[in-house]
């Protein structure tokens, strides 16, 4: 498997806990600090999104998405996500089909500088691209969008396509099928979960983004600002219902990709079982 | 040490794993609870073991109700089908694990505990292996530091569920000597969980024949296998052949009934079992109780020869004859024989 | 090809997919970060150091990494503890909970940091009680160290989660029925099984708040040589223009990076070459 340097879609908790016999004591008050701490770090934030962005009620809400420089913000955030995924969907899959069912030397050297903009800062990338383009105005900015969400989505492809196995690919080539045929008629439907996901996160992450644009924007003249740069302008001038109200368009694509990844992982493992109860029956 | 399991009744969910098993074990015996998959005996081996609690019924250890008490304090040793050994201690540590966690007061002195550890290592003849991690060695090895990791707490009982069953088939035969021998050592009450028959038979000082969550026959080797109590029993320890029975002037005798059959008092058709071993070929019929039938395969590699052959009807028989009779009557292929029962057993048919 | 195939594969497009690999890393990886090494080398040795050691340069490392640190610190133990209780325990909600764990992975930083702050501010519904008992977060190192933590959050867990779940049932009850308690058992056998993955989870939450922006510079008020994180510190000499001073510290930012993911891989090596029973 790649390195675990981000959280996949199949190191997520099966459907079963497996009930212990702790006593009863320990588990509980476990469960309960375990509750506090989740309680006051997720919990409160994803409630106070919401409370904030309705606080001055529904109609200041709507308003505030009505703007029209909340309109352009999220066009602009739209559109550069768009363009981050495709170019992301096709890198993560080519990439994903090369790691998984290969083996050449530097490979390990590719996972490798595949996580790496995983952990860069957000600012360092950003700063890159200044120094890459320099003046080039809204050429900058609109690169810049794209820039950190390159490799979102090979992470999560790579360990379906490991888990599901080559056998199939290799059936379809023994019968015949070139390249492309069995690409399109094999893999692409058995990983269309995990492919799925990867896509929606990946979006999420580009939409979002907000490190490496700021510093892009704030220093290539001429731009428009993404959703997340709005956000930090409106809240810098108090204007806190707006910005918790584009904030909260955000957050729901938050919660969107949390229960996407949820249904894929239920479905991965389904398809999984399948699979093993297949191989399992034998004769 | 005795064992009692009195009433023993657990469930699964909807599924009833062990209703209502009643079960002792005097101290000292090496017993076998045998069974098919499904059947509870593993179910009953962690009950007493306290690793499972029963939904109703009591477990006594040398009289003592110890069914509320948890695995920790009961001073079983248990044995898993998969060692369970912890991969990240030598073996040596992994034998010592049970004295070093042993509250303070009890807990022996390092050097007692290096002492007793290397008396277990001589005594499963691993002792050239201390230093190594169990994913270097064998399964036959694992099992037997498994073992000593078990006894090295001087349990009073031990477990063994399905101990030989990842083994391959020769390391299995070997350790299951082994494990006798040891016992006949040691005289730990032992109580080991098998589905394979010809270990139970061949190890155990008692055999537990379970089936569906009940106990169908407790006895010795000897008792189980000539002695079956029912069809279930007779049919799990080897092979059998089934015929219909005909009832003539109170007497039973193999073959087609002569005029529709003969019902039994509580009106269940009789059935006639015979172990392969225990069927003659004839020429010529010897005796009243035989059938007419073709031989279809000879197998003759082994240390009997294997005859199959077909009744009137189609319905297959199993034969097992020594080299020298298959000689004797010049034995081949499509030749028309009689087969009659040296010895059989009619149960009701159920 | 320097790239051979270390052993002929049956399946077709390795040299289509491997091309367009790596022209995509190329283009967006590797040239991009080349750049500052160039950038930081127009600087001589004496501006370099300079650059990277000026009071206020170390004043930001010391509060990214400290805080970091602390945030990785309590996501190591509290990350632990949702582990175990997600993979061992039954109670209501817990579906939802599990999936809400990847919340702060999910959430756009910016988000992130207009609400931690909003809550905890000193008339946030947090930062209100708190400020009754004395303590201040936001706006203080204290702050950052609250946004980092939620950063860290899902890493410890997820990475432990897995390694728990597929624990063999087996040498619980092995340690148990040998006489080991539950503390015996957790710190004897349990723990040494999710070690690896613990410190890979940790290490991965730390690297990940010594990069973080948006969710700190919010709550974190910003103030020179007091609660300026390092990648703000890049943001403010880039304003300057001073685009060669920001690179020599973002790469010596970067040389700690990739430091630390070069330990979770040897970690992870060393994990994945533990004996395992076959």
């Amino acid at each position: 498997m790649a390195t675990t340097a981000s959280p996949r879609i199949l190191t997520a908790p099966r459907t079963k806990p497996r009930v212990r016999t702790d006593p009863a004591l320990v588990r509980w008050a476990l469960i309960a600090i375990g509750g506090v701490f989740l309680g006051l770090f997720l919990l409160l934030p994803l409630a106070a999104v919401f409370a904030n962005a309705f606080a001055k009620g529904a109609t200041a809400y709507m308003a505030a998405l009505r703007e029209p420089e909340a309109a352009s913000a999220i066009r602009l955030t739209l559109l550069a996500s768009a363009i981050a995924v495709c170019l992301n969907v096709v890198f993560g899959v080519a990439a994903a089909w090369a790691i998984a069912r290969f083996d050449f030397t530097g490979k390990n050297l590719l996972i490798t500088l595949i996580d790496v903009p995983f952990s860069v800062s957000p600012v360092i990338s950003g700063m890159i691209f200044v120094l890459l383009f320099g003046a080039q105005g809204w050429f900058g900015s609109w690169l810049a969008a794209r820039d950190l969400k390159i490799i979102f989505a090979v992470p999560e492809l790579i360990p379906v396509m490991q888990a599901l196995g080559g056998e199939e690919e290799e059936a379809a080539v023994t019968l015949g099928a070139s390249g492309w045929k069995t690409f399109f008629r094999i893999t692409l439907p058995n990983i269309k979960w995990g492919l799925l996901y990867g896509i929606i996160l990946c979006n999420a992450r580009a939409m979002g983004e907000f490190g490496a644009v700021s510093v892009v924007s704030g220093h290539i003249r001429g731009l428009t600002n993404t959703m997340p740069l709005y956000i930090e302008i409106l809240y810098n001038d108090y204007q806190f219902v707006p910005a918790f109200a584009i904030a909260s368009l955000l957050t729901l694509l938050a919660v969107v990709t949390l229960v996407a990844k949820s249904l894929v992982e239920w479905k991965t493992e389904r398809q999984a079982a399948e699979h093993d109860s297949v191989t399992e029956e034998g004769l | 040490m005795s064992i009692e399991a009195r009433n023993i009744t657990k469930r699964f969910g909807d599924f009833a794993a062990l209703k209502d098993v009643t079960l002792q074990i005097p101290a000292g015996e090496l017993v076998a609870l045998l069974g098919p998959s499904g059947s509870g005996k593993t179910t009953l081996l962690r009950v007493i073991a306290g690793l499972e609690f029963p939904d109703a019924g009591a477990v006594f250890f040398d009289g003592v109700e110890t069914t509320e008490r948890s695995v920790q304090d009961r001073g079983v040793g248990f044995v898993f089908q998969h060692y369970s050994l912890f991969r990240h201690m030598t073996v040596f540590e992994n034998i010592a694990f049970g004295l070093r966690v042993k509250p303070r007061r009890e807990r022996p002195a390092n050097e007692r505990i290096r002492a007793r550890v290397n008396e277990l290592l001589k005594l499963v003849q691993l002792d050239w292996l201390a230093a190594r991690y169990p994913s270097q060695l064998s399964g036959g090895q694992r099992q037997r530091v498994a073992l000593a990791r078990a006894l090295a707490v001087e349990p009073r009982v031990l477990l063994l569920d399905e101990p030989f069953g990842a083994l391959d088939a020769k390391v299995r035969q070997e350790l299951r000597r082994w494990l006798r021998r040891l016992h006949d050592e040691i005289h730990v009450t032992s109580l080991f969980v098998t589905h394979d028959q010809e270990e139970a038979l061949e190890v155990a000082d008692r055999v537990v024949v379970m089936n569906e969550g009940r106990i169908e026959q407790e006895g010795s080797p000897d008792q189980v296998y000539h002695q079956p109590a029912n069809a279930f029993v007779y049919r799990f320890l080897g092979n059998l052949n089934l015929f219909s029975a005909r009832v003539q002037d109170g007497k039973t005798y193999i073959g087609e009934p002569a005029n529709g059959f003969v019902a039994q008092s509580d009106g269940h058709r009789p059935l006639v079992y015979v172990r392969p071993h225990l069927l003659n070929i004839e020429r010529r019929p010897t005796s009243e109780n035989h059938i007419p039938a073709w031989v279809k395969h000879i197998n003759s590699a082994g240390s009997l020869v294997k005859v199959e052959l077909a009744t009137e009807q189609g319905e297959r028989i199993q034969v097992e004859i020594s080299h020298e009779r298959y000689h004797e009557i010049d034995l081949k292929k499509d030749d028309a024989v009689f087969v009659s029962p040296r010895d059989m057993r009619v149960f009701a048919d159920t | 090809m320097i790239l051979t195939l270390k052993k002929r594969s049956v399946l077709p497009g390795f040299g289509l997919a491997l091309g367009w690999t790596l022209l995509y890393l190329c283009l967006m990886v590797l040239i991009p970060l080349s750049t500052i090494l160039i950038k930081s080398a127009s600087l001589s040795w004496a501006q370099f150091w300079d650059a990277v050691s000026s009071p206020r340069a170390l004043a930001s490392y010391r509060l990214s990494f400290g805080a970091s640190l602390v945030a990785a610190l309590i996501n190591a133990v509290f990350g632990l503890l949702v582990a175990w209780i997600l993979v061992r325990y039954r109670f209501p909600f817990r579906r939802i909970v599990d999936g809400l764990v990847d919340l702060p992975f999910a959430l756009p930083t910016a988000v992130a940091g207009i609400v931690l702050t909003t809550l905890y501010s000193p008339n946030g519904w947090v930062g209100s009680r708190l400020t009754k008992v004395g303590i201040k977060v936001a706006y203080t190192p204290l702050g950052v160290m609250v946004a980092l933590t939620f950063i860290g959050l899902p890493f410890v867990v997820r990475t432990v989660q897995p390694v728990l779940q597929d624990l063999d049932v087996g040498i619980e009850e092995a340690a148990h029925s040998l006489g080991a308690n539950l503390w015996q058992t957790f710190r004897r056998v349990l723990l040494p099984e999710l070690l690896p993955a613990w410190i890979t989870g940790s290490t991965l939450a730390f690297a990940r708040a010594l990069g973080e922006y948006g969710s700190v510079v919010f709550i974190a008020g910003n103030m020179p040589m007091r609660t300026e994180i390092t990648p703000l510190l890049i943001m403010t000499k880039l304003d300057q223009f001073d685009y060669a001073g920001a690179s020599a510290i973002a790469l010596v930012f970067l040389v700690a990076s990739f430091s630390l993911l070069l330990l979770v891989n040897v970690i992870q090596r060393r994990q994945s070459s533990l004996p395992v029973l076959g």
